[in-house]
């Protein structure tokens, strides 16, 4: 009796959070999702805000999934026997959160055609390999604005982890922003070929605010950089999680990731039965990619912002809408045309303004 | 009061067999009390960090293939410990193995090349991490410059260097800019041995070299100038062995079974370039190479029982969502227990008295 009850409920609460109202093909068995972790879920940036996101799932469906992590997990082969390990111990949904992931993520998915499998960040699929990404260049147009208006020397600095195209485009949207409000910033450009290195980062960041920059930006994953702002008094961007604690006076905003609702759309895709591989590329609008409140700044510049903000949400301002020029000079994108998403998920130049040379060109 | 270390002439055989079991017996108690701290069953967690790697197919293959590379690198180190070479650089060795071998998988790429590409790269590997190893035997013999910093100095140099060829001239130029090399053709791939899983010819090339090291270290003159080399180096002398040969020998020896475990690793389970292709296997097998006692045997077994606690720790977090931190500490206790039980068996622990000092 109370297992036919219990079931009844099961189906009855499946639906209603289904919407649609179809019924879910396995409401009284739990689902085993899994994240793997390319970082520690400590770091207070990029695999700490995923591992937020499986919370998320856990708060929002309670008893009805079971979810499973793995953190440090090494790129490489080690990854794809982790990957296989979780397949293996019963998970239907497997989140791979890193690019390097890429590879023995479909490996993995190819023995094992019934589990679903979503690497986040890469570029190739399979009938059991969905791909999602998140639009964080848009929040990197706003930091330019923010940027431009706020620097007195002009030049802002800017600490890069890979030249990969995700990368890139950041740089890229940064600057256009920068040059919306004032054509003639400048940028200092350090790669520190590392996701997650404090040491690196804070040497990094204290390198370019000798230089002359006082604006630091970053595409790392450590408050290393923003703790070292702090310290020498300039203002700073934080990167995937709020970095308000480790810069009370030096954060301007943060590009917060919020991994929290995807997660949740696709657990609930994978109980109703109607998972499938899609390449999910979201940004401001739909929330995955949200602004830390605007701090240190006159109101001026964060009425500016919050404008930016909800004309990029709305569709009104794309950060990659025409003219925009090379390095060189060459048009890429016409006057009245915005770059396709195609093209900004392969780009691998610098914009006209730009003082510097893409690595490995 | 001081303690001394004093080595026991005539170790007991008992002791030695009896030292391992102490050894777990320790880890299971320290294990015990801190999964009973953490709210993890004891039991459940022993089950599933030593049985159940054990006891599974799929996962006795994974055991043989995370130990490979230790086994090889380990094999190679024993060589340059016994003669008292401190080579620390195995991991770059690995990386410049793995690229010499590399560069042909990737020049044939697409090309007809018949199935002499596989073997080629390995002989090119091997060659590489040798000529690789041989600088800082080179530096120690010419300038005498310490070959612990210069062989460990020369691994980053070489993971830059693979940082560099996979971001530049090495790219995918299909991959979108992402750092990776293309994927190697099947004929540049290492075999694979069973139908399922993931175990390939890597180890039968690990076991030769278990064969061929026990022969040469144990039964031939060159093993023996190694060893006298190490233990009595003016004894060497006079009996007429090179010390610099010895040491050009021992590290060509070590980069060369270094380079081809990189080679193995490459065109095995990670089949193409990127930058990071080794989650430190040349330093993981230096713990492998002490707790072997450097011999080719115990080495095999230390790469073993290394490579179940990685997988154990794995299953560990899998399983009882035990946090990364809690399973490296365990792996710890371990290799503290083992290392301290075989201190215990040899030696003896001596109250020094009337020595100390003003």
């Amino acid at each position: 009796m109370r297992k036919i009850l219990s079931l009844a409920l099961g189906l009855a609460a499946g639906a209603a959070l289904a919407g649609a109202g179809a019924l879910p093909a396995s409401a009284a068995e739990k689902l085993k999702a899994a994240w793997v972790y390319v970082g520690p879920v400590g770091d207070f940036g990029y695999s700490y805000q995923h591992d937020q996101g499986r919370k998320a799932v856990e708060k929002a469906f309670g008893d009805k999934v079971e979810t499973t992590f793995v953190e440090n997990v090494q790129e490489g082969p080690d990854a794809e026997r982790v990957i296989e390990q979780l397949a293996r111990a019963g998970n239907k949904l497997i989140f791979t959160t890193s690019f390097g992931f890429m590879e023995p993520t479909l490996k993995v998915a190819k023995r094992f055609p019934n589990v679903h499998f979503e690497h986040a960040t890469g570029y190739k699929r399979a009938a059991n390999v969905a791909t999602y990404n998140a639009k964080f260049h848009e929040g990197r147009y706003i930091l330019g604005q923010i940027a431009a208006k706020m620097s007195k020397a002009g030049t802002v600095g800017y600490i890069a982890s890979f030249p990969i195209p995700e990368v890139i485009s950041g740089i890229d949207s940064f600057m256009l922003g920068a040059q919306s409000v004032k054509p003639d910033m400048k940028v200092k450009i350090v790669w520190v070929n590392s996701w997650f290195d404090p040491a690196k980062e804070a040497d990094a960041a204290k390198a370019l605010i000798d230089q002359g920059a006082d604006i630091i930006a970053q595409h790392t994953d450590s408050p290393a950089a923003m703790q070292a702002a702090e310290q020498r008094g300039v203002k700073a961007f934080g990167q995937s999680s709020d970095m308000i604690q480790f810069g009370p006076k030096a954060q301007l905003t943060a590009i917060v990731d919020d991994w929290a609702p995807y997660y949740v759309q696709r657990v609930q895709e994978q109980l109703d039965g109607k998972w499938s591989s899609t390449d999910t590329w979201d940004g401001l609008k739909e929330g995955v990619v949200h602004m830390a409140d605007y701090t240190n700044m006159p109101d001026d510049v964060k009425r500016m912002a919050e404008e930016t903000e909800a004309a990029i949400k709305s569709g009104a301002l794309h950060p990659f809408k025409g003219p925009v020029y090379k390095q060189d000079g060459t048009l890429m994108v016409k006057e009245g045309e915005v770059m396709s998403d195609k093209d900004i998920l392969s780009l691998n130049w610098y914009v006209k303004g730009i003082d510097d040379k893409v690595p490995g060109q | 009061m001081p303690l001394k270390l004093e080595r026991q002439e005539n170790v007991p055989l008992a002791g030695l067999v009896a030292a391992p079991f102490v050894a777990l017996a320790v880890t299971l108690v320290v294990g015990t009390v801190m999964f009973a701290v953490m709210g993890r069953d004891p039991v459940e967690a022993f089950r599933i960090y030593f049985v159940d790697p054990l006891s599974d197919a799929y996962t006795l293959q994974e055991l043989v293939v995370k130990a490979g590379p230790l086994l090889l690198i380990g094999i190679g180190l024993a060589f340059c410990y016994r003669a008292n070479r401190w080579n620390i650089g195995a991991e770059g060795q690995y990386v410049a193995g793995a690229l010499a071998g590399s560069w042909l998988a990737l020049a044939t790429h697409g090309t007809e090349a018949g199935p002499w590409v596989l073997p080629a790269m390995l002989v090119l590997g091997a060659l590489g991490g040798a000529a690789y190893g041989l600088i800082p035997a080179l530096l120690r013999v010419r300038f005498g410059a310490s070959e612990i910093l210069t062989s460990l100095m020369l691994v980053y140099v070489a993971q830059l260097g693979l940082d560099y060829l996979v971001r530049g001239p090495w790219r995918d130029p299909a991959g979108f800019n992402f750092p990776q090399s293309v994927s190697f053709d099947a004929v540049a791939t290492m075999p694979l041995l069973l139908g399922e899983g993931r175990l390939h010819a890597g180890i039968v090339i690990g076991l030769i070299a278990v064969a061929a090291a026990t022969f040469v270290l144990g039964r031939t003159l060159v093993g023996f100038s190694i060893e006298l080399g190490g233990s009595a180096p003016r004894a060497a002398a006079f009996a007429g062995f090179h010390e610099k040969r010895v040491t050009y020998g021992v590290f060509a020896v070590s980069g060369a079974l270094a380079g081809l475990a990189g080679i193995i690793e490459v065109a095995g389970p990670i089949g193409n370039l990127q930058p990071s292709i080794s989650p430190g296997y040349g330093f993981t097998a230096i713990i492998a190479a002490m707790l072997g006692r450097l011999h080719p045997v115990g080495i095999l077994v230390a790469s073993l029982v290394l490579a179940l606690t990685y997988i154990g720790g794995e299953a560990a977090q899998i399983s009882l969502r035990m946090p990364f931190d809690v399973t490296r500490v365990f792996q710890g206790t371990l290799l503290f227990a083992i290392l301290a039980a075989d201190v215990l068996v040899r030696y003896r622990i001596r109250r020094v008295e009337g020595t100390r000092h003003a």
